[in-house]
């Protein structure tokens, strides 16, 4: 950080645990110490690693800025919208809200990571597509993600199981009708199928 | 809003509706845009087939259409190109859509607002399809040596009958690039009858992306040495930023630079802050927090939302300037059996994108360039050009993908934000807003306070009106999305009313919110109008039916004013759908409501149910829409129902309030949306006219409240003249 004379920090290995480095600011400044440490996450089936992040760094930006996957967006940064949804062993999370080092050895799966590994969509992907569900868009992937935790649980959920698993997923535009006329299709088609997503 | 205006009437296309309080009701005076960009006569390409800026054919046959306005979730970048797919007779399985670069001398107005993408760009659209088609059967005439006229397209070729041969697009793109390119008004459209794709459902053509993530927002751009920064303002308007702990802060992890700016806020400033660049996103929001900002508070705004409703309440006891009257209201009021009171009042709200607010700003080598998901990105390149001393021709334009927009992305700060900080610092910056930031500093859709009066005659209509109409201005001068419009319905078909106007002065700054001028008016209005059918013990329908009279043009000669038989048409429609005068189960209540704008005539009919503890359930929303021929049914349809959606969260839950000159909500947990138990079933019908096909992004929206305001009154008894209903008790 050559700009303000900080030392490069980099971090040394990786892991499970933090690596704490020392750093200027909190040592001639008065804020909290901000520990910076190296990570390995489980995303989308790979293993990858992050370094030298703030160990309280929510998980949203380490995928957005560290692992370039900016499918899962900001929206509220405080678990109030849903746009940051993404599957944390198979649950339903919000990633502007969980520390990146509580998503270690956690399977994470993302938008990105939501279609088959064929490039099938998935069946939610389709049926928004055929729904034509988004419009500007931007709260779906959190939506998708949402809806497809709820059918992995629950492959047949009624209106009122839609409702009550979709109500932190917030769209300014109002897909709302959209969204669970889709779920509905998704669901027929995986009973069809014989099993759950 | 001049800067729009400007730059539209330049063109001498496009001109501000007699309502300049309605902000971008903009009335089109010819056809839009701009012709087809290249001069006629000159050949049409080179490798590809290239007949105008709208097109092109490859020689594989694929079709790449470009999209000329941004796309904010209104369905544009699907609705325009399906004209030029239609006319160009081309296989819209093998049609990709690109956005268009940023160039107003080529493409006119790219902007988005008003409802204006698809009114003043249908004709334009049309002739760049049936050019190319023109070309395409020429080229493929001289090849098969036949006549023109003996040639016909369809889906993708060209196909001769007589011979029974055929010859795709991509087989004659070298050929046709050869020709010479006929004037746009020399070619002939198809008739209505002749559509294959206008009309019927075609998903957007981005879907595939957003469902798999993959579609690039603005705040998901990547490139190389891209700096964030976020950007924090005074939480009280107009206040100063004198100094902060810029070296606690550039010692902050990956921070490399805090700022202080000076600016003076406005449309043509930054506002007064401290911007801080980082290397990533989230290590400059992080280092907003441990921001210690001295304001200078001496200059800021001190409104206070309650003194602004004493001092209305007030205002309107008493008579104000008049604004603009027909006929003599006085005399008319004198001469009712019945006068009906009433005072209604709708707070300030939000447009709360999903997408905040963010631009994107590298500046190299004396030239500027951005990538913006603007709603109206020329008034922000003119601000830029203005504010900063850069010549507009080095300001270069991306218009990047918007989550949202909703009147939002009119106004352009953070394209100030981020040229400024690439000017000042040399490096790549992205400006990101955070949700907080974005709600405390939005250009909020005004609240208003209106004060009305109306008589009836001894038959139960409505003789007489005298409104007081208590808005914001500032030195007698409304300020941005402040206003009413004069040809408001019903006004418009009175013969005697009179409507005054008082303003406020406010520091708060505000701006177009979905349909300007119409979004909660609307709900005043036909409210009231309810009230006065009931007084009347008159059936609502009927009452409105009698208002708007004879079938006739309000304005004679001008096809985009109110026709009372299009009305009358809509009106009908949603009663019909809604079952309007049939049975109701206990708690349940129907209303209707009316509205024009935008040149979309819309009725909207509600069916809602209220339970003894005043849980309110909207349990259906039937909206009758002519907005002239529907160019894509499943579009068509996604505006009517997030119109719906938005007026029933605007009417049910959202306000913003402010004291002492700052705003008291930040986030959804004080600002709710609606969630999808709230969502009622939506049913849209589309009269089938023959009329020009007009924007459907607003003209729903405002009925909305109305109808659903009346089918509570219908339910419960009780008028609701505060909003949102959530103040009035009414639970989800």
């Amino acid at each position: 950080m050559p700009w303000n004379g900080l030392p490069d920090l980099k971090a040394d290995s990786f892991g499970l645990g933090w690596d704490c480095h020392s750093h200027q600011a909190w040592q001639t400044g008065h804020f909290t110490p901000i520990p910076m440490a190296s990570f390995l996450l489980h995303v989308n089936g790979r293993d990858h690693s992050v370094t030298d992040v703030a160990a309280d760094t929510p998980l949203l930006w380490i995928l957005r800025e560290q692992l370039a996957l900016t499918g899962t967006k900001y929206g509220c940064g405080m678990e109030m919208c849903g746009s940051c949804t993404v599957h944390v062993d198979g649950r339903a999370v919000r990633a502007c809200n969980l520390e990146v080092a509580q998503a270690v050895g956690k399977r994470i799966v993302t938008i990105e990571g939501l279609a088959g590994k064929d490039g099938g969509l998935h069946p939610l992907q389709e049926a928004w597509l055929e729904h034509d569900v988004a419009q500007c868009g931007f709260c779906q992937p959190g939506q998708l993600m949402q809806a497809a935790a709820l059918l992995a649980a629950n492959p047949n959920p009624s209106d009122d199981e839609i409702c009550r698993a979709m109500e932190g997923n917030l769209c300014r535009c109002g897909t709302q009708t959209r969204i669970l006329a889709a779920i509905h299709s998704a669901a027929t088609k995986l009973g069809t199928k014989g099993g759950a997503a | 809003m001049n800067t729009v205006q400007e730059s539209l009437s330049r063109r001498g296309f496009i001109r501000l509706g007699s309502g300049l309080g309605a902000g971008l009701t903009l009335a089109l005076l010819t056809e839009g845009a701009p012709l087809l960009a290249e001069d006629p006569g000159r050949p049409a390409g080179a490798d590809n087939f290239v007949p105008n800026a709208y097109l092109r054919i490859a020689q594989d046959g694929r079709v790449t259409i470009l999209s000329k306005n941004p796309e904010i979730g209104q369905g544009i970048k699907t609705a325009l190109p399906m004209v030029v797919a239609e006319e160009l007779c081309a296989d819209w399985r093998n049609v990709s859509v690109e956005q268009a670069p940023f160039d107003q001398s080529v493409y006119g107005w790219q902007g988005a607002g008003g409802s204006t993408g698809v009114p003043s760009n249908f004709d334009t659209m049309r002739r760049a399809g049936a050019v190319a088609r023109t070309m395409l059967v020429r080229a493929a005439a001289l090849e098969l040596g036949a006549a023109e006229e003996e040639c016909r397209a369809e889906a993708g070729e060209v196909v001769h009958d007589i011979s029974g041969r055929h010859i795709g697009y991509g087989d004659l793109a070298l050929l046709a690039a050869k020709l010479k390119v006929p004037s746009a008004d020399s070619v002939s459209l198809k008739s209505k009858t002749e559509y294959k794709l206008l009309g019927t459902r075609v998903p957007a053509v981005e879907g595939r992306e957003i469902v798999t993530g993959a579609l690039c927002y603005g705040s998901d751009l990547k490139m190389p040495g891209l700096c964030y920064a976020v950007y924090v303002k005074a939480p009280r308007f107009g206040a100063l930023a004198r100094s902060f702990n810029q070296q606690d802060i550039e010692r902050l992890p990956g921070v490399r630079k805090a700022l202080l700016v000076k600016g003076r806020g406005g449309d043509e400033d930054l506002l007064p802050g401290v911007a801080i660049v980082a290397d990533t996103c989230y290590q400059a929001l992080n280092a907003a927090e441990h921001l210690e900002v001295v304001w200078d508070e001496a200059t800021g705004a001190r409104d206070s939302w309650k003194a602004h409703v004493t001092q209305a309440q007030a205002l309107a006891s008493e008579s104000g300037p008049t604004h603009h009257k027909r006929g003599d209201a006085e005399s008319a009021l004198k001469g009712a059996v019945k006068t009906l009171r009433a005072s209604y009042v709708y707070p300030f709200i939000a447009h709360a994108t999903m997408e905040t607010q963010n631009c994107t700003a590298s500046y190299a080598e004396g030239r500027l360039e951005l990538w913006t998901g603007s709603q109206n990105a020329g008034s922000g390149v003119n601000a830029i050009s203005r504010l900063l001393d850069i010549d507009k021709k080095k300001i270069t334009v991306h218009m990047v993908r918007a989550g949202g927009g909703f009147g939002r992305r009119l106004t352009n700060d953070t394209m100030l934000e981020a040229a400024y900080l690439a000017m000042e610092l040399g490096v790549p910056v992205h400006v990101f807003h955070s949700r907080e930031s974005d709600m405390a500093h939005d250009y909020y859709r005004p609240g208003g306070f209106h004060h009305l009066e109306a008589g009836l005659d001894a038959q139960g209509r409505l003789c007489g009106w005298r409104q007081h109409f208590v808005t914001y201005g500032n030195g007698g001068k409304e300020v941005r999305a402040a206003g009413m419009g004069t040809d408001l319905f019903p006004l418009a078909v009175i013969p005697s009313f009179r409507v005054e106007r008082s303003l406020l002065p406010l520091g708060v700054p505000t701006g177009y919110w979905r349909a300007p001028g119409s979004c909660a008016i609307a709900w005043v209005l036909e409210s009231f109008l309810h009230e006065l059918s009931h007084a009347a013990g008159r059936d609502h329908v009927a009452f409105l039916l009698e208002l708007l009279g004879e079938p006739r043009w309000l304005d004679e000669g001008n096809l985009r004013s109110l026709h009372t038989g299009r009305a009358a048409g809509v009106i009908r429609l949603a009663a019909e759908k809604i079952g309007w005068g049939g049975p109701k189960t206990a708690g349940q209540g129907r209303g209707l409501a009316f509205h024009f704008c935008h040149q979309g005539h819309v009725a909207v009919a509600a069916e809602v149910h209220v339970d003894e503890g005043k849980r309110l359930q909207v349990q259906r929303v039937v909206v009758a829409c002519d907005v002239g021929q529907v160019l894509n049914r499943s579009g068509a349809e996604n505006q009517v129902e997030g119109s719906v959606m938005d007026g029933l969260q605007a009417l049910w839950l959202q306000r913003i309030t402010f004291e002492d000159g700052q705003v008291e909500q930040s986030n959804f947990h004080d600002y709710p949306l609606a969630s999808m138990r709230m969502a009622p079933k939506i049913e849209c019908y589309f009269v089938q006219s023959d009329y020009h096909p007009t924007g459907l992004g607003e003209p729903a929206l405002p009925p909305v409240l109305p109808a659903i305001a009346n089918a509570l009154f219908d339910a419960c008894g009780e008028r609701v003249r505060s909003l949102p209903l959530t103040q009035a008790g009414f639970r989800t």
